[in-house]
C-alpha cells in the first residue's frame, strides 16, 4: 500500500494552529522518504478559503470537509468524516497534533480503525523497514521511547507542538483542493459543544508558547503573579505565564496554566523561571526548554542546574529590574 | 446512578526512573506506586454523584497483583466494590487493547456512567478512555473540569478544558465515558472506618480466561503499536550561574539573552 502520508490540519474559530503546518513540514520529510504522497484534511464550517492557506507547504492534495455539522468540533463528527475517508483512500501515515483537540479525536479514530497511535510524539522518522517510527517521551519525560506499528495501517501518531519548526517549500502552491461530502447529521452526535467560554480573556497556548515566564510557590500570593504578567507582555507577543502545582495547590493560580507531571508538558524556546525550586515532578514538565532562565535567591536550588542562566536574587526585586531592562532593550531596537 | 470508575496503579510522581538492561521497560524495584493522580477526581466525581442520586460505584482495574492497595484505596474513600483485571497476559497492551480487556470487563456491568481519568502519568498516553467510548459505542469527554448531570440522569452537561484559557461546555447523552482533569473537585481522604470497611468489601478478580479472551488478542502480541528503545533524555548541563549586586546580575542577564542567546 502506497497511499500517501496525511496531516490532519487543526483549525479553531476560522484560523490555522500553528502545529497544522508542523504537521505539514515533517509530513512532506516522511512522504519523500518513503515516495508517497502528501495529503492535509481539513475539517469545519466555511473554512475553505484555509486550505489556501495550507498550500505551499508540500501538500500534493487538501480534502476540504466543509459542513455546517462539522462547525464546532466533536470527536464523533470528526472521527467518522475522517476514518470515512481513510478507509476510502488507505494512507500508510496519518498525523495529527498532541493538542487538546488532537488528544481527544485521534484515540477515537486509532480504535475505529484497529491500529496503533503514538501520543505526544518529539520527533518521527522512518527506519530501514520503511515504518514509522515515532519518538515519545513517557514518565512526563524522564523517559523515551520509539513507538512502531509494523503491521496495521495506517500508523498514526500525534505530534507534540512547538518541536519541529516550519519550513515553506520554494515551490509554486500545487496542492489539488477535493471537496469531501460529509455524511455527519447533527443528530448523530451524543456530544454537543454547547458554548465556548473564554476565561480572563485570551491567553497564550502554554503548549504553543515560545517564551514562558513561570511561577513558583515562592511568588508568595496569587496577587504577585502581575509582576510575571508585566514581564510576560514586555517581552513581547506570544508569551505565557505558567505556574508551578505547589502555586497552583496553594491557590496563586490556576490549575490549567500547571506545568509538569501533573499538568502540561512545555516545549518553549525561552522558560524563565521564578521562585521555583525545582522539584523531579515539575522538570520533567519543561526539561526541553530551549534555554532556562531560573530566578531564585536560595543558590542551592536544584533549579540551577539544570539552568542555562542562573540569577541569584530575590525574585521580587530581580523580575520588576528584568522588566525594566527587557523594555529599555526593545526601545532601543 | 450506577458508575464505574477505571483506575490504574501507577509510580509516585516523585519517582525516579531507570531503564532495566533489556531497554524495554523500566526498574520496577523499590518504586512506590499510587493510585494515578487524575482517577482520584474520578473517583471523588462518582461518590459525589452517588450521595446525590443514590446507586453503586464500581471500580474497574487492569493491572497486576500489587495493585490490589489502590483498589483498597478507591473501596476506602466510598467505592463499592471492584473488578481486577489481572493476568500476566495483559502486560504489554497498547492503549486500544487495554480499552478492549476493559470493555470486555464493563460490557456487562449495568452503568450509567464511566469515570476516569484524562490520563495516566506513567505512559501518558491520554488513549485509553477515547477508544473505550468508541469500542462501547458511547459518547466520550475528555479533560473534564465540570460535571451536572441533570435531574433524569439522561444527560450531563460538561465542561472541557482547552487551550488558551478556553473552555468548551458540552452536552452530552448518558451513559457516556468523562476522563477527569485536576480542578474537578478535591479528592477525600480515606477515613480510618473507611479503611476497615474497606476490607470486606468484594475485589472480584478477572484473568484472561475469565474475560473469554485469547492470549494473542492481548499483550505486546495483541497490540498494533510496538514500544520499544527505552532511553534517557539527554541530562541537561548547569550552565552560568550569576551572583552579585541585583541590578548588575540582570543587566548581565539581559546582555546574555539578547547577545548569546539571542532570545530577546
Amino acid at each position: 500500500m502506497s497511499n500517501g502520508v496525511w496531516i490532519i490540519a487543526e483549525q479553531r474559530e476560522g484560523k490555522l494552529k500553528k502545529v497544522s503546518f508542523e504537521l505539514l513540514t515533517i509530513g512532506r520529510k516522511l512522504a519523500s522518504k518513503i515516495g508517497e504522497p502528501l495529503a492535509a484534511i481539513l475539517l469545519g464550517y466555511e473554512v475553505e478559503k484555509l486550505a489556501e492557506t495550507l498550500d505551499g507547504y508540500g501538500a500534493d492534495k487538501i480534502f476540504v470537509c466543509d459542513d455546517e455539522a462539522l462547525k464546532n468540533y466533536s470527536n464523533e463528527g470528526y472521527t467518522k468524516v475522517i476514518v470515512d475517508l481513510a478507509k476510502a483512500h488507505q494512507p500508510s501515515i496519518l498525523l495529527g497534533g498532541a493538542t487538546a483537540q488532537g488528544k481527544d479525536l485521534l484515540p477515537r479514530v486509532a480504535a475505529r480503525m484497529q491500529t496503533g497511535l503514538a501520543s505526544d510524539c518529539v520527533g518521527l522518522e522512518i527506519n530501514q523497514e520503511g515504518h514509522l517510527v515515532a519518538k515519545r517521551p513517557m514518565y512526563a519525560g524522564k523517559v523515551l521511547v520509539d513507538a512502531i506499528t509494523p503491521e496495521a495501517r495506517p500508523q498514526m501518531a500525534a505530534l507534540r507542538p512547538n518541536v519541529l519548526e516550519v519550513e515553506k517549500t520554494d515551490e509554486p502552491k500545487k496542492a489539488e483542493i477535493e471537496k469531501v461530502k460529509v455524511e455527519v447529521k447533527p443528530d448523530d452526535l451524543r456530544a454537543v459543544i454547547k458554548e465556548v467560554v473564554k476565561t480572563a480573556g485570551e491567553k497564550v497556548d502554554l503548549i504553543e508558547g515560545l517564551v514562558i515566564v513561570f511561577g513558583g510557590r515562592g511568588m508568595k500570593s496569587g496577587e504577585n503573579f502581575k509582576i510575571l504578567e508585566e514581564l510576560a507582555s514586555a517581552l513581547g507577543e506570544g508569551v505565557a505565564v505558567g505556574a508551578s502545582r505547589s502555586a497552583v495547590d496553594s491557590g496563586f493560580a490556576p490549575h490549567d496554566i500547571q506545568v509538569g507531571q501533573t499538568g502540561k508538558v512545555v516545549n518553549p524556546t525561552l522558560y524563565i523561571a521564578c521562585g521555583i525550586s525545582g522539584a523531579i515532578q515539575h522538570l520533567a514538565g519543561m526539561r526541553t526548554s530551549k534555554c532556562i532562565v531560573a530566578i531564585n535567591k536560595d543558590p542551592e536550588a536544584p533549579i540551577f542546574q539544570v539552568a542555562d542562566y542562573g540569577i541569584v536574587a530575590d525574585l521580587f526585586t530581580a523580575v520588576p529590574l528584568l522588566t525594566e531592562e527587557i523594555k529599555k532593550l526593545k526601545e532601543q531596537d | 446512578m450506577n458508575i464505574v470508575v477505571c483506575m490504574k496503579q501507577v509510580p509516585d510522581t516523585e519517582t525516579k526512573i531507570k531503564i532495566n538492561p533489556e531497554g524495554r521497560g523500566i526498574v520496577t524495584e523499590g518504586i512506590k506506586y499510587v493510585m494515578n493522580p487524575y482517577d482520584e477526581y474520578a473517583v471523588e466525581e462518582a461518590l459525589k454523584l452517588k450521595e446525590k442520586f443514590g446507586g453503586t460505584v464500581t471500580i474497574v482495574c487492569m493491572g497486576p497483583s500489587r495493585a490490589t492497595e489502590a483498589i483498597r484505596t478507591a473501596l476506602a474513600m466510598g467505592a463499592d466494590d471492584a473488578i481486577h483485571l489481572n493476568d500476566p497476559a495483559f502486560e504489554g497492551s497498547d492503549s486500544v487493547t487495554t480499552a478492549k480487556i476493559l470493555a470486555k470487563a464493563i460490557r456487562d456491568l449495568k452503568y450509567d456512567l464511566i469515570l476516569a481519568g484524562k490520563q495516566a502519568v506513567d505512559f501518558d498516553c491520554s488513549q485509553v478512555f477515547a477508544c473505550l467510548a468508541e469500542i462501547l459505542d458511547l459518547p466520550y469527554a475528555s479533560v473534564v473540569t465540570g460535571l451536572e448531570v441533570e435531574e433524569d440522569q439522561k444527560s450531563a452537561t460538561v465542561k472541557r478544558e482547552t487551550e488558551g484559557g478556553i473552555q468548551e461546555i458540552i452536552e452530552i447523552n448518558l451513559p457516556a465515558v468523562i476522563a477527569a482533569q485536576k480542578g474537578l473537585n478535591e479528592p477525600r481522604y480515606a477515613s480510618l472506618p473507611g479503611i476497615m470497611k474497606a476490607k470486606k468489601k468484594p475485589i472480584k478478580e478477572m484473568n484472561l480466561a475469565a474475560l473469554g479472551m485469547d492470549a494473542n488478542e492481548v499483550g505486546e502480541e495483541g497490540s498494533k503499536l510496538k514500544t520499544m528503545n527505552y532511553s534517557l533524555p539527554p541530562e541537561r548541563k548547569a550552565g552560568k550561574k550569576i551572583e552579585g549586586e541585583p541590578k548588575e546580575i540582570v543587566a548581565q542577564l539581559v546582555t546574555l539573552l539578547h547577545v548569546e542567546a539571542k532570545l530577546v
